[in-house]
């Protein structure tokens, strides 16, 4: 029992409510959000330590015993996650300071983002299927208000598709609990873990596991699931873009990468063998995608398409250096990904164009903007020593390892592919030459304040890039739990 | 008496997606509701339906209904009773402001620049 696993969504939540009711007191709202995050951190790092000396930690909430109340566990997995989503959070916040309108600061935007973090958090720490379902409620309805709030047009429109989506996802998860729950007759992922085994996956439980990933596949953008994104994620500002394309699709391969290695993992051959042509076909059309625009919002959205495949491709192949990949590669995206979309929040707000045909001569204007963007987009095709490249590097090797050379094959030519996709922004946008933007006076603002945020993320970016090694001994952490549910559900019921 | 609940599942679930398909905003939330509503129907069918019974257990009880479902359903129904009222301000709001309610016109393919 430690009840300090709950900390990192009681924080969010808490300071989520206190915000209701400051609403109008901009600068309060900023100071609260800003001390909130911080402690966030703190938590989470202390979680992860705590996690790393004394196991997996659990909570039985209300003190009921654990196949019968609701378990919340923090695994090495769910620790790092949590970390990695309040320094994220941190960031954006004080990006958003200067970059979020005032209109929209005084509707509820830092409370809605606090909530956005409660369903985050608790979707990765929850030990409860149905309970994942309650904080992917949290975490959509909140996004939900996120992508429309402003009213402009094109928020409206794009929130319609993006609810629809998720409501009939909702409904699917609410459908495949259901029928979960009539055929093993428990909702806690440990117990379920255990009875699943005991009868080794019969055949219905398998077209369970399908209906699964079709509903983490949704919220996740796997091919062919994806298409509401480019659309719905173009539409919001920049620092709600981020959160967006930073966390709310992890989620998903979260959720993917624990029912999947925790629960279905008895019929690989046909499960998992599904996964793999999706992962690749998910790559493919990513690719396509990076390619095809030359709006740069489009074309980091399209790249989040290639990382879930490359992620989902790790998590299907099921070997120990696979999955440790995945689990690397999904930490560093996080970071890198955030980066990427305030430092094109920044270049937008340079030029008044998304375009990147418009754009040119950057590096004149900014020269720590365009080294900055040149580190990100680096480790983001995954050039070594940066953060991108151990991740991929253990994908691949795992995947050669069980032989899928093909797919290994095409996980190395998709770096090729978002190194030429994000190469293309930083030439069209810095090189060239010194351009003046016509830019209204009212969007004529001093940037300079929105470099430290983005320093920040890089910076830990880099950290992670750098001390692999040291990351690495907590990943194996979280793989040794994934790899092995027993731990999982040794920690989770000893309990009672 | 569950399998005559499976097929009114059934018929629900052909109505929302018929309902979902159409263009008009209106019919897709209308579809949208019916959707939950056979999920939550299969939640109560799968839990088992035991007439006569309360759900509580006590040590010398002879039956009884399982409980779980029917909190999973309340949980669920509040859920999508708040999705579903947002949906409908988010329609109403969008009809204001965008003039349309018909799907083909809210394509992704226009600007508002």
């Amino acid at each position: 029992m430690n009840n300090f696993v709950i900390l990192p969504i009681l924080i969010p939540l808490l300071t989520g409510i206190f915000l209701i009711f400051l609403t109008r007191k901009v600068n309060v709202q900023r100071i609260v959000s800003l001390i909130s995050a911080i402690i966030s951190i703190v938590i989470a790092f202390t979680l992860v330590i705590e996690v790393k000396t004394d196991g997996i930690q659990v909570l039985q909430a209300s003190n009921w015993d654990a196949p019968f109340g609701i378990s919340i566990v923090a695994d090495m997995l769910s620790a790092l996650l949590v970390l990695v989503t309040s320094i994220i959070v941190f960031s954006v916040l004080i990006y958003s300071f200067k970059h979020i309108d005032a209109d929209r600061e005084k509707f509820f935007y830092y409370p809605l983002v606090q909530f956005l973090i409660v369903g985050v958090n608790g979707a990765f720490l929850t030990g409860d299927i149905f309970n994942l379902f309650v904080f992917f409620e949290v975490m959509l309805m909140s996004s939900y208000v996120l992508l429309v709030i402003g009213g402009t047009k094109i928020q409206l429109r794009e929130t319609i598709k993006y609810l629809l989506v998720n409501v009939i996802a909702s409904a699917l998860f609410v459908v495949a609990v259901a029928l979960l729950y009539s055929v093993v007759g428990t909702l806690n992922i440990a117990d379920l873990s255990q009875r699943i085994a005991e009868v080794e996956q019969p055949a219905i439980i398998t077209a369970i596991a399908i209906l699964f990933l079709v509903v983490f596949g949704l919220k996740g953008a796997i091919f062919p699931l994806y298409v509401w994104m480019p659309g719905s994620y173009y539409a919001p500002p920049i620092p709600i873009l981020a959160l967006f394309g930073a966390l709310l699709t992890k989620v998903g391969i979260y959720s993917i990468l624990r029912t999947f290695t925790t629960l279905f993992y008895h019929q690989p051959e046909y499960t998992h063998s599904i996964m793999l042509y999706l992962s690749i076909l998910t790559i493919i059309f990513g690719c396509i995608g990076v390619m095809a625009y030359m709006d740069v919002k489009k074309i980091i959205i399209y790249n989040i398409v290639v990382a879930i495949g490359v992620i989902l491709f790790g998590i299907s192949v099921m070997n120990t250096e696979a999955i440790a990949g995945s689990v690397m590669y999904t930490l560093h995206d996080m970071l890198i990904k955030s980066a990427l979309f305030l430092l094109i929040g920044v270049m937008i707000a340079k030029t008044g164009t998304s375009n990147i045909k418009r754009m040119g001569g950057l590096m004149h204007h900014n020269p720590l903007l365009g080294w900055m963007f040149f580190i990100a987009a680096i480790s983001l095709a995954g050039v070594p020593p940066f953060s991108g490249f151990a991740g991929k590097l253990m994908i691949i090797q795992g995947a050669f390892k069980a032989g899928h050379y093909a797919g290994g094959i095409i996980v190395l030519f998709s770096s090729l592919i978002v190194l030429y996709s994000v190469m293309r922004i930083f030439i069209y946008a810095f090189w060239g030459e010194k351009k003046e933007y016509d830019l209204a006076p009212e969007q004529k603002k001093d940037n300079r304040f929105l470099m430290l945020p983005i320093g920040i993320l890089i910076a830990v970016s880099i950290a992670y890039g750098i001390g692999t090694e040291a990351v690495y001994t907590y990943v194996s952490d979280a793989v040794q739990v994934l790899m092995n549910p027993s731990d999982y559900i040794q920690a989770v019921l000893k309990e009672g | 008496m569950e399998i005559l609940m499976s097929v009114v599942i059934g018929i629900l679930f052909t109505i929302a997606t018929y309902l979902v398909l159409s263009k008009s905003l209106l019919r897709i939330i209308v579809g949208t509701g019916l959707l939950s509503h056979a999920a939550h129907l299969l939640i109560l069918t799968m839990g088992g339906l035991k007439q006569g019974a309360v759900p509580i257990l006590s040590e010398n009880a002879n039956s009884y209904v399982d409980p779980l479902p029917q909190a999973l359903i309340l949980t669920a129904i509040v859920i999508s009773f708040g999705v579903t009222s947002f949906f409908l301000v988010l329609a109403y709001r969008s009809y204001q402001e965008l003039g349309t309610d018909n799907m083909d016109e809210l394509r992704g393919n226009k600007s508002y620049e």
